[in-house]
């Protein structure tokens, strides 16, 4: 007996951490806003990693959309419209997005999707969203296929899906800037290459590559390592016989902070750089070696742009126990490209929320433009953001410090 | 230039670390055939519980003394946490089928993952720890870094300690006993109770000095740390031959220096150059580990003992 209730309460303590982990405020009687008198309640949807080892980024993206939809009911920028967010975990894993895809779908009052964070999700849940015709606006998938197709690399860009944007710039342009930078500006002509093999490190590896050797540079060599790992001793080792200028590395921050010190600790001082999934404040923090390190990051430095100051303080005064983290501005600005499609479709229509809801958001998405957190907002023929301007950063004195912005043209 | 030398060293500090985990996964299969899946966890509180000491102690706080006081607090909470999942959730299952303890062990992972996750400051991203100033260390090829001596000391002394306690005190030999047929050791006046809780309390001790190093190490820990590393260290105790202390530590190095060797050699191995580098490293050691379990399905020093399952 004693035996049996004890399995019972590992159970329950195993399914209770489970739930609790699994964010709370999950309201499904949404169907009628419930203070705001005779306002319609509109759902948007976020999906992203809220609990694992991307959770702080997760929980950033989270915490800038509900900033946005906030400022959105308290301006009242669409009248007689109160928004409600809907915050679904995918703990990175691409079956999970697949299941919150669904969920969202069922739901008639979402009428648009803020996510996801990883490039591997999002592939699984493009095509549901597109079925159901649903608006998704993704901040951070810089996968070049997802909005164009593989024929990109040939110059065959066909649109994928018609309900799929994003606010985060691609891998093709992203890659071509690194490469760029690094090449001209920094000087390094010998690169040894390094990814984590998920979608996003290795599609920018793959177009930092194809750019750096476009241009005349020499990758000396290049290696996967495992995301999870902590130890890269023996991959250092490797690099030090190729006589590498520098280390250009696909991947996110975590794995890169120890990357990047043990580059260091093995006598190498040459520099790593990396994408925006590098650029995160923790980065510094995790990594006493990482003076010199280069980032590209999408948009001009927060610093140098008004609506980015306004948006740190707002964030701020809401006091999230978070940090906005690499993506918080994109997220507020693909949260508020859904709350300019809403105003679009419901100011064609009397005041009110057309019927047929999620078409009225998705023939809209095309003519949203506005001036947001990183820079003017809108999307082009593929989904894709028109805010090309990238940054280099280098960390100085523990911070990131921004080197040059430009925007890189593709061809 | 030859990197050999540095690829041994690597092997060798990663493979010791393994091996001090693995003592933990060892000691308590050896006497209650239970493999505890949450060791890994109890290795990961033991980082953060050091780390916690750590944070304590004033700034300025010169880190070569705070390193004793750092291993006890972490040794302190990965044996508290180790003895009270013993008492709380192994004991009372000690007569049920083989899966439900072990289940138990799962399911006990993801609650110390989440307790951590959810409750330690800031613990939701890694969180930076403490490492060790100064140039490395060159000794024969190979750089060495200052974080690493720690491991390089503290592995042996420990596995001396371990090997003394077993072999010559009276508890040691009862843990002997009680491996060996824990009914008959109980009739002989052994308390099996008492040697069951020692081992996890030993084990997890270990784990925790494991921890230390990891910190040392890497410059940081965070609550995922433990999946990895603990998986890593299993396979070392069944490397080595389960059940078997020194087995354990040999294991860990076995696996280490093959991860090491197969990240930095297999690519040029001609014909190969697909199959090498990082991300096939892990490939490379559980082949390793099929190939010898197939010559010796006991592990390299394990005792052919007929199963008791």
């Amino acid at each position: 007996m004693r035996q049996r209730s004890l399995i019972a309460l590992t159970a329950a303590l195993a399914a209770g951490s489970l739930t609790l982990t699994a964010c709370g405020s999950r309201d499904d009687d949404s169907s009628n806003g419930s203070g705001g008198g005779d306002k319609t309640t509109v759902v948007i949807g976020i999906d992203a990693p809220l609990t694992g080892d991307l959770s702080a980024l997760g929980l950033g993206m989270r915490n800038s959309a509900e900033l946005a939809v906030k400022t959105a009911n308290k301006e009242e920028y669409v009248k007689g419209i109160e928004f409600e967010l809907e915050p679904l975990d995918d703990q990175a894993q691409p079956s999970v997005g697949q299941q919150n895809a669904q969920k969202f779908i069922s739901d008639k009052d979402v009428l648009g999707v803020v996510g996801p964070l990883n490039s591997s999700v999002s592939q699984q849940m493009q095509k549901p969203f597109n079925d159901a015709g649903l608006v998704q606006v993704s901040p951070a998938n810089t996968g070049t296929e997802l909005t164009q197709g593989d024929g990109w690399k040939t110059g065959d860009s066909v649109r994928q899906f018609d309900t799929f944007f994003r606010t985060a710039t691609t891998d093709e342009i992203q890659g071509a800037f690194a490469a760029e930078y690094l090449y001209t500006k920094a000087g390094k002509k010998k690169v040894y290459l390094i990814d984590d093999q998920k979608t996003y490190g290795a599609g920018l590896a793959a177009s930092f590559k194809t750019n750096f050797t476009k241009l005349g540079g020499k990758i000396v060599g290049s290696d996967h390592i495992n995301p999870e790992d902590r130890d890269f001793n023996a991959v250092v080792a490797k690099i030090k016989s190729t006589g590498a200028e520098a280390l250009y590395y696909g991947g996110e921050y975590p794995a890169a902070a120890p990357l990047s010190q043990q580059l260091k600790d093995s006598g190498q001082s040459i520099p790593l750089m990396g994408g925006d999934g590098i650029y995160s404040a923790e980065f510094p923090k995790l990594n006493k070696k990482a003076e010199g390190d280069l980032a590209t990051s999408v948009g001009k430095p927060v610093e140098q742009l008004p609506s980015a100051k306004e948006f740190i303080a707002n964030y701020k005064a809401e006091n999230f126990e978070d940090a906005y983290e690499a993506y918080g501005g994109l997220t507020y600005d693909a949260t508020w490209s859904i709350i300019e499609a809403v105003k679009l479709a419901v100011d064609g229509n009397d005041g009110k929320v057309p019927t047929d809801g999620r078409k009225a958001v998705l023939d809209a998405m095309s003519k949203v433009k506005f001036d947001g957190v990183t820079g003017t907002i809108s999307f082009d023929e593929f989904g894709d953001t028109t805010n090309t301007l990238m940054t280099a950063y280098k960390v100085k004195s523990n911070a990131w410090s921004p080197e040059y912005s430009a925007s890189p043209k593709v061809d | 230039m030859n990197e050999l030398p540095q690829q041994l060293a690597n092997g060798l500090i990663l493979g010791a670390m393994y091996g001090l985990i693995a003592i933990g996964y060892t000691m308590v299969y050896g006497i209650v055939q239970l493999i505890n899946f949450a060791h890994g966890e109890i290795f990961m509180v033991g980082g953060f519980g050091a780390l916690t000491v750590f944070l304590i102690l004033p700034d300025g706080f010169a880190l070569g003394a705070a390193i004793p006081l750092m291993i006890l607090g972490g040794v302190i909470v990965s044996v508290a946490f180790a003895t009270a999942a013993e008492r709380f959730a192994y004991r009372p299952l000690r007569g049920a089928p083989r899966l439900a303890p072990l289940i138990t062990a799962i399911g006990l992972s993801i609650v110390l993952q989440q307790i951590v996750w959810m409750w330690y400051p800031e613990a939701k991203k890694d969180r930076s720890f403490p490492r060790f100033q100064g140039e490395p260390i060159d000794f024969l090829g190979a750089t060495i870094q200052r974080g690493d001596l720690f491991v390089i000391i503290a592995a042996p002394l420990c596995m001396l300690a371990l090997g003394l306690f077993v072999s010559k005190t009276r508890s040691g030999r009862g843990m002997q006993a009680t491996a060996q047929d824990p009914d008959t050791a109980k009739l002989m006046g052994v308390n099996t109770d008492r040697i069951i809780v020692m081992a996890f309390a030993i084990g997890a001790a270990f784990a925790a000095i494991a921890a230390v190093a990891y910190g040392l190490k890497n410059g940081q820990v965070g609550f995922r740390m433990g999946f990895l590393m603990g998986l890593k260290a299993f396979t070392a105790a069944v490397l080595g031959g389960i059940g078997n202390i020194y087995g354990a530590m040999l294991g860990g190095i076995v696996l280490g220096v093959a991860e090491a060797l197969a990240t930095g050699y297999i690519a040029n191995v001609p014909g190969m150059d697909l199959f090498g580098g990082g991300a096939w490293k892990d490939v490379w050691a559980f082949a390793l580990l099929i190939l010898v379990l197939l010559f010796r399905p006991q592990g390299l020093l394990g005792e052919r003992v007929a199963d008791r399952a």
